[in-house]
């Protein structure tokens, strides 16, 4: 198995797994060692995600794992978070494309769509044969979606669409793409197809992180769209903000796995490079690293399982969800720098896979809520007092 | 058709394994489970041959302790329709767990029994050989290709120097070798399913088979570690060492 791939289970925490959670981890682990490692640096080096991927994730039953019905798995909170956790031990973009689909596209539809549109678009949804975005972000909205400038006009009994929306995974990949935009009442979210008359999307190239997922710009100048294209039950930006809640979950875990990966590649390199004689591995300021980041994975485990077992019990707030990804991720980009630097030059070629977990851990710290903005919102929960509104 | 799939669960082959102290078992604590290779390619091509049929039943079958039921949910999870779990704490020689199997098939009555060619920890290669004597049926063991035909089955063994093809008569014993398939992993539906299947557990005792061990582990020991490799100057050199200290021309 490949070192990225391997465990590293320092407080013995495969004991508190169902069967179920290592059976989901196991098989996705094996998907990833066999379909993924293969090809992942050339998808990485040419700026491409491998469509080929997309029906054997299916098959697996990645998309929409943790919901239920509609030809999901209905997999709990915990095992979902290890296929997250799988995945992103591969590349950050795979467990991108599999969290827009899941936790964002299909979230969207299950928690605020018409009975209508679940029956529609979910099952085909699970089977890779339709791919969603999540249209947010604009180009100068980020971190303050409030903001936004995309509007929908009544025209009748539909909708005119306008705006523009950035940075959005598998814009040109999608078959549809959930649009949140301004209403006179509020936010709502649309459900806009391919090939709609003045939708149009492209994407960004010269990314030097997430190279393996496809970033894209959308496009709509006088979109016209049914009011059966919009989602009933989206009303205001609690609604988007519940879907992010959901894939900020993922990445919590999914940081975990990116730094994994890292380590575990550190470690072995270590252990066999010899400068001065000895195995850099022998050195105390090398162990200092090393001993570093099994210290800070064992404990974005731990409270990845926590905030696993308050998912499945109910009780989850987005304030644990926001400490989750600001932590994991923030000390999973640490981890990735400080691996690189242990392997030196090596650190800096493909035929390790540090640097590219390093490069694409910039935008998981970026997206989602910037590191800053989770602090943020902490620190509003804490005092009560909100820094940023 | 009915298949029963005799499961072990053994340590991943990756895993590091550690002799004990006392020379006698090995180190459990830090070993990752999982099912024999060689069962996950029996269980591949039972699932196979039901898919072809379009009928059939796919029946795990495992003499071990309670948590081999984690190997057991993965068969189920891959597609594997129901398990028994023969209960016994102790370690077994084979030809107990041949005879406690051999109880098993009575009861469930199977047209086919696959199951690995050997087990990856104790490599004893003889539980499918001695289960197909006591029940006085066809055997083909290390299969590289199976084909069944109403109730004829055609066998592709890899043996010494080339393949051999046996064919014969339902019901028999056929045991795996690695080319055989490339087991499926489970899926999570799947896994979700396994949830819900019928994983039966029988205390070995009750089936009336003397479990007493008649073969004693004297000592284990790990390989001798390799030496490393020295570099040599020429050919020449290389000639003369092979002849002088390899002794190998
Ligand atoms: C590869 C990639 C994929 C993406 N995919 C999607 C997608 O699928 N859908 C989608 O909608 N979006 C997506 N995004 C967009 C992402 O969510 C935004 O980039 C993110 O929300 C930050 O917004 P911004 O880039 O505009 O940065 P800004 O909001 O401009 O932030 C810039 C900096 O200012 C800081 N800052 C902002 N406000 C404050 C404040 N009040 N106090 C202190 N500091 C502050 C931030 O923390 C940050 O450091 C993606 C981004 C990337 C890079």
């Amino acid at each position: 198995m490949t070192p990225a791939l391997r465990d590293l289970d320092y407080f013995g925490l495969d004991e508190l797994l169902a069967p179920e959670d290592k059976m989901s981890r196991d098989a996705v682990r094996q998907f990833v060692e066999k379909h993924v490692m293969p090809r992942i640096e050339h998808n990485f080096a040419t700026e491409s995600f491998a469509l080929t991927l997309v029906p054997a994730m299916a098959e697996l039953g990645i998309f929409g794992a943790n919901l239920k019905g509609y030809g999901c798995a209905g997999m709990n909170g915990i095992a979902y978070g290890l296929i997250m956790q799988e995945l992103e031990a591969g590349d950050s973009g795979l467990r991108s494309f599999a969290s827009v689909q899941s936790a964002l596209s299909m979230h969207a539809i299950y928690a605020f769509g018409a009975e209508e549109q679940k029956r529609r678009f979910l099952p085909e949804m699970a089977q890779g044969k339709i791919l969603g975005c999540f249209g947010l972000t604009e180009p100068d909205h980020g971190s303050d979606p409030a903001g936004m400038e995309t509007r929908a006009r009544r025209d009748g009994d539909g909708w005119v669409l306008n705006g523009t929306k950035r940075w959005i995974t598998n814009g040109t990949l999608a078959d549809v793409a959930i649009v949140w935009a301004r209403v006179d009442e509020g936010i709502a979210g649309f459900l806009v197809e391919k090939g709609k008359p003045g939708f149009s999307a492209r994407d960004i190239k010269g990314k030097f992180s997430m190279r393996a997922s496809v970033t894209s710009e959308l496009i709509f100048e006088d979109v016209r769209l049914t009011d059966g294209e919009r989602l009933p039950q989206a009303r205001g930006l609690r609604a988007p903000l519940a879907c992010l809640n959901e894939a900020r979950y993922g990445i919590a875990w999914g940081a975990v796995g990116a730094a994994r990966a890292c380590y575990n590649c550190a470690l072995d390199y270590a252990k066999s490079r010899r400068q001065f004689a000895r195995p850099i591995g022998g050195y105390q300021l090398v162990q200092a690293k090393l001993v570093g980041m099994l210290t800070e994975i064992t404990k974005a485990q731990l409270v990845c399982l926590r905030l696993g077992q308050l998912k499945n019990a109910g009780k989850l707030r987005a304030e644990q969800v926001s400490f989750a990804k600001r932590n994991n991720v923030s000390e999973a980009l640490k981890i990735a720098r400080s691996a690189r630097d242990i392997l030196g030059a090596n650190g800096i070629v493909n035929e390790y896979p540090v640097i590219r977990h390093m490069l694409n851990l910039e935008t998981v710290n970026t997206y989602e809520g910037t590191y800053d903005i989770h602090t943020l919102i902490l620190g509003r929960d804490i005092t009560g007092l909100a820094a940023f509104e | 058709m009915k298949i029963l799939v005799p499961t072990k669960r053994v340590p991943d082959p990756a895993t590091n394994i550690q002799v004990l102290p006392d020379g006698l078992g090995i180190a459990t604590e830090n070993v990752k489970w999982v099912i024999n290779p060689f069962d996950e390619i029996a269980i591949e091509e039972a699932l196979r041959i039901k898919e072809r049929l379009g009928t059939g039943e796919v029946v795990l079958a495992a003499v071990g302790q309670k948590s081999w039921q984690e190997q057991l949910r993965t068969g189920l999870a891959m597609g594997a329709d129901r398990a028994i779990l023969v209960l016994n704490e102790k370690a077994l020689d084979s030809i107990a767990v041949a005879s406690l199997l051999a109880k098993i098939v009575a009861d469930e009555k199977p047209e086919l029994i696959i199951m690995g060619k050997q087990a990856i920890d104790d490599d004893s290669n003889q539980i499918g050989q001695m289960l197909a004597e006591m029940l006085g049926w066809p055997q083909a063991t290390f299969a590289s290709k199976v084909e069944i035909k109403e109730r004829r089955c055609t066998v592709v063994r890899e043996v010494d120097g080339g393949l051999e093809t046996l064919a014969f008569a339902l019901p028999a014993v056929i045991t795996t070798d690695l080319r055989l398939n490339e087991p499926r992993y489970a899926s999570l539906p799947g896994i979700m399913k396994a949830r819900k299947k019928e994983l039966k557990e029988v205390p070995a005792e009750s089936l009336g088979v003397e479990l007493t061990p008649r073969l004693k582990v004297r000592a284990l020991r790990p390989p001798s570690k390799r030496q490393a490799g020295r570099k040599v100057s020429s050919v020449a050199e290389l000639v003369n060492l092979l002849h002088s200290e390899a002794k190998l021309i």
